[in-house]
């Protein structure tokens, strides 16, 4: 019986041989992989002709040489006789400096905007809607133009900033600010910065545990505030204030000495944050819709008040449906921070394009731009995995 | 315990008929209910409600005053909206976008040639209202009008048509169709694996297709040639977006599908092709189309520039293409697959007939929202020196007949508005398209 | 018109390598397909900007309708790509244009390690700051922590570095990637100066809501020499190029005109009749016709009146021919004879 089966069996491959499905997927996948390859090796024989055509050195030896222009905002110290490699580091780091403000500014907006979208006044959630239809359907770039214009526009020229206790000044080469310079008895300072974070930790575990066991309540925010504000600022007067101010001063053209936010970076900032909060608003909704009434209801029943309801019922369910989406958009929000070019802020492909620019190495700079923006999407999109694991752990 | 235990008791408190329905109290119904109940429910909502009306009318009075009642209609340069008037400055400069308007809806496309633009523009219109309303006839016909005949018809009409088509492209083509026939026969009739009859259909379709398209791009209309570097504003615009969303479908649909392929090679290189394009930003991917790509080519070959931005477009977009139409086939219940198969249909088949048609459905409101992002995203061409309405309207603030202080800030209010209006309908569509189709599957 | 467009898209698409090779020269080719295609600046005035009906003017493109003169009697056959910074020697190189034309500085690295050839020096520039009246500044020296904006991918960028080191200034750079995006910024006050090559900051003065508020310094702190570019693999189609513009310059210092070069033709003097081809075989030697330079003073002019036409005193840029003067007249444009 079970002889003559196989034998069928048998007979039967050999007759559709071609029907196999084990057999055309092994083929077909070896036709792909031929085709890909083939079209892989076609694009980069051409590359490599053309380049040895062209004369262009290949390889990324040309970053350890001299870039020879200047940058507008370092934040590392960084001058025309640096490399081309700390001009591309110069440039990753604003990039991640615009995009870390914008993505909190841009939550904390958007998480206003999207209640003032749910909420029970009729005009507060008109407004809200309003913003969020006229901000996403226009375009970030032209957005963008618009806000780096509007900030010129508004700001007097350096004579005539606007000053607040001539410690500030506003005008339209940016905000200039003291700065502080850290002696070396800083260091005491920062322990102590430490040792009040450690402390705080203890802390709350010790008043979560005694909440769970006695149901005592301690007042676990104002002993935090007064450890982390606290001990370092006590720290800071038995070290004798180790900190000197660099003052902005007007000298010729511009202010020196300080710290000095560029227009380029205000008008990025304002627009990735405006924009993004459009979406996110949207995603909170959505999120906070999720929660079904019932535990709304449930809260009001058990008599908790509308903000307790909020915190402790409503949002920590919302934010299982809000996280996906929200990663989402910050990952947006990190790739959008790449139209700084068009503005003048230097930023990763600002920096970057003048590199190549100024070597020709067009191949390698664009591999470093996409190396630099993969990682940034595979870190986020790795917290955001493990924060959403996280909050999903409520679940039972 | 004797009474009457039929007669009920009535006490004589207590009323027999109900009292006439009164009016609800003045403050819960009516205009005056509804603004208690909305605006004013509490202490807290009325002073939000102030503010907010504050801000609205504060907002809308300012713009209203600048567009319109201190607005400029007319003028043949900047000394119209140059205001001599010191309290009353003057608002927006209308005669600017007046001026500008045909550039920045034809570009710098040679006047006596733009009826070729409208053309494309009103059988474009033509074409897909139809399309848009759900209980139009005609719909397939009307897809294929726009997917092939009209992008072709486009192609000719803009670029002036007549391109060289050498006897090597008809050897190639020629070669080409060979071999798919000998590949038709020998699967066929070796192999079984391909119903030769109507494979043989299919094959006469496109070789005939593609000799008329070959035939037509050849033929010479004699049309003025009009190069690409002319084109601008709205014209690019809508040809970078449509070109993108038009070409992503297809290579979207096949690396969707090639995500969810049993397949490992398949699925890998789906997932790698679809996750190194969503990582980077556009403006990368435009900046390694315009520098780039001619590395790619052989020596000597050279691509138009507005058609490498196309390329780099169309790849980024098929991309995100991709993931919509995976959330489309993932909304498919695995029934459907299953029932497929039993009925025996090979694996090409059965996404033909079963599971694209359901999934593509599904995904039409996600397809307009990738359109509208697209739409929003074609402003970067102008980053790379394509004058799409961003652009062209750069280039006219840089003018200096029209330099006035309000010049900037009513071209950007103008172009923002045009935007605003297609992203804002689009979204409204797909929206609408949602509850149909929501209300279609609810049954 | 006959596009290779869609053999390309073919070729793209299918990985086809598609059979343009440059087999051909470029003379050839360029005869073959009936115009020139020449890189231009994408808005420039008086060297190269469209204008409001997409009719190009400028020096640069002038010089390209003197080389379709000389190839093809006729002005008209050229088109013009307009090409960024960024672009324009990629460009070149990948064969797109046949010819830039595009305010492109003659450097050795750009003239060895790019496969192009600079032919001559159309214009000789030098880059230099502009600033507001207002500012009260008459020197680039006094001009210390000033913030300058200035277009990336230029060799102005790097000058400008090299200039405020060398005078021991701070400075504050604004790079942006478009012209208009520079302009715009200096305009609206987020710099205190502009810097680019001179001839630019002449034209750009013209784009200000105010040209007289702003002055052009007088120190030129580079050598600029800007010149049009070929491929180096073509000798042929170099020395057509590079001899358009010798012919331009001869026909000057000859007093050869747009409007009395018909009449020239009865000239008796021999370097004119070698110059208009009456004498000799020079047109022929480099592939074209003996009357190629006759075609091209005709359609377009010599080198003084294209100059005077697009950036000369009477224009809106009111450039002086200073450095651009001919070597007998206290300039240093000087061409080889033709003989």
């Amino acid at each position: 019986m079970s002889a003559v089966t196989d034998e069928v069996r048998a007979r039967d491959s050999r007759t559709s041989f071609w029907n196999d499905p084990k057999i055309r997927g092994i083929l077909s996948q070896a036709l792909l992989i031929l085709v890909v390859g083939w079209f892989a090796w076609e694009i980069i024989d051409n590359t490599v002709t053309n380049l040895q055509e062209r004369r262009i050195a290949s390889g990324y030896r040309f970053l350890e040489n001299t870039a020879g222009f200047g940058i507008v905002q370092t934040l590392i110290p960084y001058s025309e006789v640096s490399s081309y490699g700390r001009a591309f580091v110069v440039g990753l780091l604003n990039t991640l400096l615009v995009a870390g403000l914008s993505i909190v500014a841009a939550t904390l907006l958007g998480f206003v905007i999207g209640i003032m979208r749910l909420s029970k006044n009729w005009l507060i959630s008109k407004i809200a809607a309003a913003y969020v239809e006229v901000i996403r359907n226009v375009p970030l770039l032209l957005q963008l133009f618009v806000w780096y214009r509007a900030v010129l526009k508004s700001m007097p020229s350096p004579r005539e900033s606007h000053s607040f206790a001539d410690l500030f000044f506003v005008n339209n080469r940016g905000l200039y600010a003291p700065f502080p310079l850290f002696g070396s008895r800083m260091i005491w300072v920062l322990a102590a910065l430490g040792l009040a974070v450690v402390l705080t930790a203890i802390f709350n575990i010790y008043a979560k545990r005694r909440q769970e066991q006695t149901g005592q309540r301690l007042p676990r925010l104002w002993v935090s505030v007064a450890l982390i504000l606290g001990l370092p600022a006590l720290s800071l007067i038995i070290n004798g204030v180790p900190v000197n101010f660099t003052y902005p001063e007007l000298q010729g053209f511009n202010f020196v000495g300080g710290i000095n936010m560029i227009p380029e970076f205000v008008a990025l900032f304002l627009g990735l944050s405006i924009y993004t909060a459009s979406f996110i608003a949207e995603v909170v909704r959505a999120g906070i819709q999720a929660v079904s009434k019932g535990q709304t209801e449930a809260g009001n029943a058990l008599g908790l008040r509308g903000g307790s309801i909020l915190r402790l019922i409503v949002v920590p369910q919302a934010m299982r449906v809000i996280v996906p989406p929200l990663a989402n958009q910050y990952l947006n929000l990190t790739k959008n921070s790449s139209l700084a070019v068009a503005i003048g802020y230097p930023d990763v492909v600002a920096t970057g394009g003048t590199v190549l620019n100024q070597t020709g190495q067009a191949v390698e700079v664009i591999s470093l731009w996409m190396a630099v923006y993969l990682t940034l999407s595979l870190l986020t999109s790795g917290f955001m995995n493990w924060f959403n694991a996280r909050i999903a752990l409520v679940e039972r | 315990m004797t009474g009457e235990p039929n007669a009920p008791r009535v006490p004589a408190f207590v009323r027999t008929e109900s009292l006439p329905q009164r009016p609800a109290p003045v403050s819960e119904r009516g205009v005056i209910g509804w603004m208690h109940a909305h605006l004013f429910s509490s202490w807290l909502n009325a002073a939000l409600t102030v503010v907010g009306l504050y801000v609205i009318v504060s907002v809308a009075w300012s713009v209203i005053d600048w567009a319109i009642l201190r607005g400029i209609w007319d003028g043949a340069d900047r000394e119209a909206c140059l205001s001599t008037d010191r309290a009353t400055p003057a608002g927006a400069c209308w005669a600017f976008v007046r001026a500008k308007f045909p550039q920045w809806v034809y570009g710098l496309y040679p006047l006596d040639q733009r009826w070729r633009v409208n053309i494309v523009y009103i059988v474009g219109a033509l074409a897909l209202i139809p399309m848009m309303i759900p209980s139009a006839p005609y719909k397939r016909a009307n897809a294929l009008f726009l997917l092939i005949v009209y992008p072709i018809l486009t192609l000719i009409l803009l670029t002036g048509g007549h391109f060289a088509i050498e006897a090597s492209d008809w050897l190639l083509l020629v070669i080409l169709l060979a071999i798919a026939l000998v590949l038709i026969v020998l699967l066929g009739r070796g192999a079984g694996m391909v119903d030769v009859p109507s494979a043989l259909r299919l094959w006469v379709k496109v070789a005939l297709g593609l000799v008329l398209l070959y035939a037509l791009l050849g033929f010479d209309f004699g049309m003025v040639a009009v190069e690409t570097s002319l084109w601008g504003g709205l014209l690019v615009t809508l040809v970078v977006a449509i070109t993108g969303i038009v070409a992503s479908l297809p290579i979207g649909i096949i690396l969707a599908l090639g995500r969810r392929s049993r397949l490992p090679v398949v699925r890998m290189l789906s997932i790698m092709f679809i996750e190194l394009w969503r990582g980077v930003p556009l403006i990368t991917v435009l900046f390694m189309a315009s520098v780039v790509l001619p590395l790619f080519m052989p020596a000597g070959t050279s691509v138009d520039k507005l058609l490498r931005a196309l390329i780099g477009v169309a790849l980024f977009s098929a991309a995100y293409m991709a993931e919509v139409i995976r959330g489309g086939l993932q909304a498919i219940p695995k029934g459907q697959y299953e029932a497929a198969a039993a009925v025996g249909l090979p694996y090409w088949r059965m996404m033909q007939f079963i599971i694209l048609p359901q999934a593509l459905r599904i995904v039409i409101p996600g397809i307009v929202n990738s359109f509208i992002a697209l739409f929003k995203d074609t402003t970067l061409v102008s980053i790379i020196g394509i004058f799409d309405l961003l652009g062209i309207l750069h280039a006219g603030l840089a003018d200096a007949r029209w330099s006035t202080p309000q010049t900037a800030a009513t071209g950007y209010f103008a172009v923002a508005l045009i935007y605003w209006i297609f992203c804002f309908s689009m979204s409204r569509y797909s929206i609408f398209m949602e509850h149909r189709l929501g209300a279609g599957m609810r049954r | 018109m006959k596009t290779k467009l869609l053999s390309l898209v073919l070729g793209a698409t299918l990985g086809v390598a598609a059979a343009t090779a440059a087999s051909a020269t470029t003379l050839e080719d360029v005869k073959a397909k009936g115009f020139i295609q020449c890189g231009v600046n994408p808005g420039l005035p008086g060297f190269g900007a469209p204008d409001d009906k997409g009719n190009w003017t400028g020096m640069d493109v002038d010089f390209c309708r003197a080389v379709a003169s000389a190839v093809f009697g006729d002005a008209t056959k050229v088109k013009f790509t307009p090409l960024s910074a960024k672009e324009r020697f990629t460009a070149l190189q990948s064969g797109e244009i046949d010819l830039l034309a595009r305010n492109s500085t003659w450097t050795m690295q750009r003239d060895t390690g790019l496969g192009l050839t600079f032919t001559g020096v159309n214009y000789y520039d030098g880059q230099g700051f502009m600033v507001r009246k207002s500012l009260g500044v008459d020197s680039a020296l006094k001009l210390n922590g000033a913030s300058v904006c200035t277009q990336t991918g230029t060799t102005t960028e790097l000058n400008l570095a090299d200039y405020f080191r060398a005078n021991n200034m701070t400075y504050q750079v604004v790079a942006f990637e478009n012209n208009e995006e520079v302009n715009q910024a200096y305009d609206s006050g987020r710099c205190d100066v502009l810097t680019t090559d001179q001839s630019g900051l002449y034209s750009t003065r013209l784009k200000l809501a105010n040209a007289d508020d702003h002055i052009v310094l007088p120190e030129i702190i580079s050598k600029e020499p800007l010149g049009p570019v070929v491929r180096q693999n073509d000798p042929q189609w170099f020395n057509i190029v590079k001899w358009v513009l010798f012919a331009q310059i001869n026909a000057e210092e000859l007093g050869v005109t747009a409007q009395n070069v018909m009449d020239m033709k009865n000239s008796t003097n021999p370097e004119i009749r070698r110059l208009l081809g009456l004498e000799g075989d020079f047109g022929t030697g480099i592939g074209l016709t003996n009357d190629w330079a006759v075609n091209l003073i005709k359609n377009v002019g010599n080198y003084a009146e294209v100059f005077n036409r697009n950036i000369g005193p009477d224009t809106p840029l009111g450039i002086a021919r200073g450095l651009n003067a001919l070597w007998n007249k206290g300039g240093i444009q000087y061409a080889p004879p033709v003989r």
